[in-house]
C-alpha cells in the first residue's frame, strides 16, 4: 500500500520537474522544426500579409539553381563539399600525426596538448579576423614568404585561393578537438598488444597498420561525422573572413548556411531559405544514420 | 560514483618497457615536429598580441615587436567604442544560459536516471532527437517567434532573445543522466525514509555527487554561448545589445586597415578566457575526451 502511493507520488513528481523541459523543447525545438518544413512549402515573405502556398516549389527552384552553371546556389553546395573533401582528411591527418607523436613523449606533453587546444576555445570571429590580417597583402604570411625570396599570394583576395585559405584557417582552429579524442582513443589501447607485436618483431609501421588504425576505428568514424558536420555548417569563419561576409571574392568561398542567412535576412526569401535548411537537415541525418549503421556493426 | 575526477583519461600508464627499448630517435623527430606546429600554432596569438601594442604607424612594418610599444590602443577601444558594453552582453547571455543549463539539465538528467514513469522512453528519445536538427534549421522559425511572440512584447534586441536557444539542452541532459545513474539508489531511498522530500533528495544529495560533471556542463556550455554567432548575429541589431563576437566583426568591418585596433579588439576578446582556459585546462581537456563533446 505505502508502495504503490509512493510510487504514484513518484510518478507525479517525475513530470513536475520535467514540465519545463517538456515545454521547452516543445515550443523551442519540435515546434520550429515543424515550422521550418512547413515554411519550406510557402513561398514565405516576413512582409507579406498572406502566405502563399506553392507546395514543392521551392524544392523545384533550389533543383533548377543546382543545374544552372553559375547560380550561388549551386556554388554555395560546391563549396561546402570543397570545405568537407579537404578541411576533414586535412583535419583529421594532422591531429592524428600530432596524437601520435603527443603518444610517443613524456616531457612538456601536457604543455603541447594545450598548445594545440588552445585555438579550438577561442572565438571563431577573431581567430578569423586576425588570419585575415595575417593573409593581408603586406601581412604576416606574405613578409615570411618574401623573405625566403617566394612570390607573394592574394590568398583570400583570389577566387582560386580564399576558399583554401580559410579551410587553413578552420584546420587550425579545430585542430586540438580532434587530438583530443584520438589522444583519448590511443590511451585506451592495451600497451600488451605493442609488447607482444614487438616480441614477434614487429616494425612500428606494422604495429600501426595493425594495431592502432584498427584499435582507433571507433575514434575516426565519430571524427569523421563530427568534422564533416560542422564543415557542412560552416558559416562564421566565411562571414568574418570575405568582405561584408559576402562569400566572396565572385562567391568562391560562399557556403549553404551563408546562402541560408543571405536569402532569409537579406532577401526576404524566407521560404527558399528555410527549403535550404531542411536539404542541409536532409544530408546531416543521412551522414548520422550511416554513422550509426557503421557502429553498430562494429559491435556485433 | 563516476565523477570526471576519478576516471582520468590522461593517466600515464606505464610504457618504460616499450618505451626505452624503442629508440630516442622517434622521439627527438617527434619534439622537433611538435615543436614547429606548436609554434604554427602559437603564431597568430603572439602576432594579435603584439600588433594591439603598436601605433599605427607600425602596423606595415614586418616586425614582431613593436618598436615603440603602446598603451593607446586598449585606451581607445576601452573608451571609445562599445567593446566593454559587449563584453557584458556577453557575460550576462553566457551566464544566464549557463545557470539555466545547470539547474534544468541536472534535474531533466536525475529524474531520466532515478523515476520510472510512462512515457519516459519516448520523451527521452525525443529530446535527444533534437540533436539532430541543427540550428540552422531553426534560426529562421526562431526568428519569427521572437519578432512576434507569445508573450511579452519583441524578443529582438533582448537579452533573453539571445539566450533562449541555449537555455536547455539536450546533449547536457544526456550527459546528467549518465552521471546521475552513479547516485545510489540505496543513499535516495534513506533520505526519502528521513523525510527529504523530492527535490530535496535531487537538490541536496544528487547534485551534491555531481559536481565535478556539472562544473564540466557548466565550463562547455560557458564556452559556447562565449563564442555563439549566427545566433545573436541574427537577433541583434541595436550596437548595444550585441554580444562580443557580434560587436568584433561589427567594429572590425569598420575599422578596415586599422589593424592595430582590430587586433586590440581580438586580444581583449580572446586573452582573458585563455587564461582562464590554461588554468581549468586539465579538466576541460578531460572533460571533452571523456564526453566527445564538442564545446
Amino acid at each position: 500500500m505505502f508502495n504503490l502511493t509512493l510510487a504514484r507520488k513518484k510518478v507525479i513528481w517525475a513530470y513536475i520537474f520535467l514540465a519545463i523541459p517538456i515545454v521547452f523543447f516543445a515550443y523551442f525545438r519540435i515546434y520550429p522544426t515543424i515550422f521550418a518544413f512547413q515554411m519550406s512549402l510557402y513561398d514565405w515573405n516576413p512582409l507579406a500579409e498572406e502566405q502563399e502556398f506553392v507546395g514543392t516549389g521551392n524544392y523545384e527552384e533550389l533543383f533548377e539553381d543546382l543545374g544552372k552553371e553559375r547560380s550561388a546556389t549551386r556554388k554555395a553546395f560546391e563549396n561546402t563539399a570543397l570545405y568537407i573533401i579537404i578541411g576533414m582528411p586535412a583535419q583529421l591527418l594532422l591531429a592524428l600525426a600530432i596524437a601520435l607523436m603527443l603518444n610517443e613523449i613524456r616531457f612538456l606533453s601536457s604543455f603541447y596538448r594545450v598548445l594545440f587546444f588552445l585555438p579550438f576555445v577561442t572565438s571563431t570571429i577573431a581567430i578569423a579576423w586576425v588570419f585575415r590580417i595575417l593573409y593581408e597583402r603586406q601581412g604576416f604570411i606574405n613578409t615570411m614568404l618574401e623573405a625566403f625570396s617566394l612570390p607573394t599570394q592574394p590568398f583570400l583576395l583570389s577566387p582560386n585561393q580564399a576558399l583554401f585559405s580559410i579551410t587553413a584557417m578552420v584546420v587550425w582552429q579545430g585542430l586540438g578537438f580532434a587530438v583530443i579524442i584520438f589522444l583519448a582513443g590511443l590511451k585506451q589501447i592495451p600497451r600488451i598488444y605493442y609488447e607482444a607485436a614487438e616480441i614477434d618483431g614487429a616494425t612500428r609501421w606494422q604495429s600501426f597498420w595493425r594495431i592502432t588504425f584498427p584499435l582507433l576505428n571507433p575514434s575516426i568514424v565519430y571524427l569523421v561525422v563530427l568534422q564533416s558536420i560542422s564543415f557542412l555548417r560552416m558559416f562564421a569563419p566565411v562571414y568574418a573572413m570575405t568582405v561584408q561576409g559576402s562569400g566572396g571574392p565572385l562567391n568562391s568561398t560562399t557556403t549553404v548556411v551563408l546562402r541560408v542567412v543571405r536569402e532569409a535576412f537579406d532577401s526576404n526569401n524566407y521560404g527558399y531559405a528555410a527549403t535550404l535548411t531542411v536539404v542541409l537537415f536532409v544530408i546531416i541525418l543521412v551522414i548520422t544514420v550511416l554513422q550509426l549503421r557503421l557502429t553498430s556493426r562494429q559491435i556485433d | 560514483m563516476a565523477t570526471l575526477q576519478r576516471s582520468s583519461v590522461f593517466k600515464e600508464p606505464s610504457r618504460q618497457t616499450v618505451r626505452s627499448r624503442r629508440g630516442w630517435g622517434y622521439r627527438a623527430l617527434s619534439y622537433a615536429v611538435l615543436t614547429i606546429l606548436g609554434l604554427t600554432m602559437l603564431i597568430p596569438f603572439l602576432w594579435m598580441i603584439s600588433t594591439s601594442f603598436k601605433p599605427l604607424s607600425e602596423i606595415l612594418i614586418p616586425r614582431f615587436m613593436p618598436i615603440e610599444p603602446t598603451l593607446d590602443n586598449y585606451r581607445y577601444v576601452l573608451t571609445e567604442t562599445e567593446l566593454p558594453r559587449w563584453y557584458l552582453n556577453s557575460i550576462i547571455v553566457a551566464l544566464i544560459s549557463t545557470i539555466s543549463v545547470a539547474f534544468f539539465d541536472s534535474l531533466a538528467g536525475y529524474v531520466f536516471a532515478k523515476y520510472r514513469f510512462p512515457g519516459k522512453r519516448i520523451i527521452f528519445v525525443v529530446f535527444l532527437s533534437s540533436l539532430m536538427v541543427p540550428t540552422e534549421m531553426l534560426i529562421i522559425p526562431w526568428f519569427i517567434m521572437s519578432a512576434n511572440p507569445v508573450v511579452g512584447g519583441t524578443w529582438i534586441d533582448t537579452y533573453w532573445g539571445i539566450a533562449f536557444p541555449g537555455v536547455i539542452t539536450a546533449a547536457g541532459i544526456f550527459l546528467m543522466r549518465q552521471f546521475m545513474q552513479g547516485v545510489p539508489d540505496e543513499l535516495l531511498d534513506a533520505a526519502r525514509i528521513d523525510g527529504v522530500n523530492e527535490f530535496g533528495l535531487f537538490w541536496r544529495v544528487a547534485v551534491p555527487l555531481s559536481l565535478p560533471a556539472i562544473g564540466a556542463l557548466c565550463i562547455f556550455n560557458f564556452l559556447g554561448n562565449w563564442n555563439a554567432f549566427i545566433w545573436p548575429l541574427i537577433i541583434t541589431s541595436q550596437r548595444e545589445m550585441m554580444t562580443l563576437p557580434v560587436g568584433l566583426q561589427f567594429f572590425s568591418t569598420e575599422s578596415g586597415s586599422d589593424w592595430h585596433l582590430i587586433m586590440t579588439g581580438a586580444s581583449l576578446s580572446v586573452v582573458p578566457l585563455l587564461i582562464v582556459v590554461i588554468i581549468f585546462q586539465r579538466y576541460i581537456i578531460e572533460g571533452i575526451a571523456l564526453t566527445g563533446l564538442k564545446g
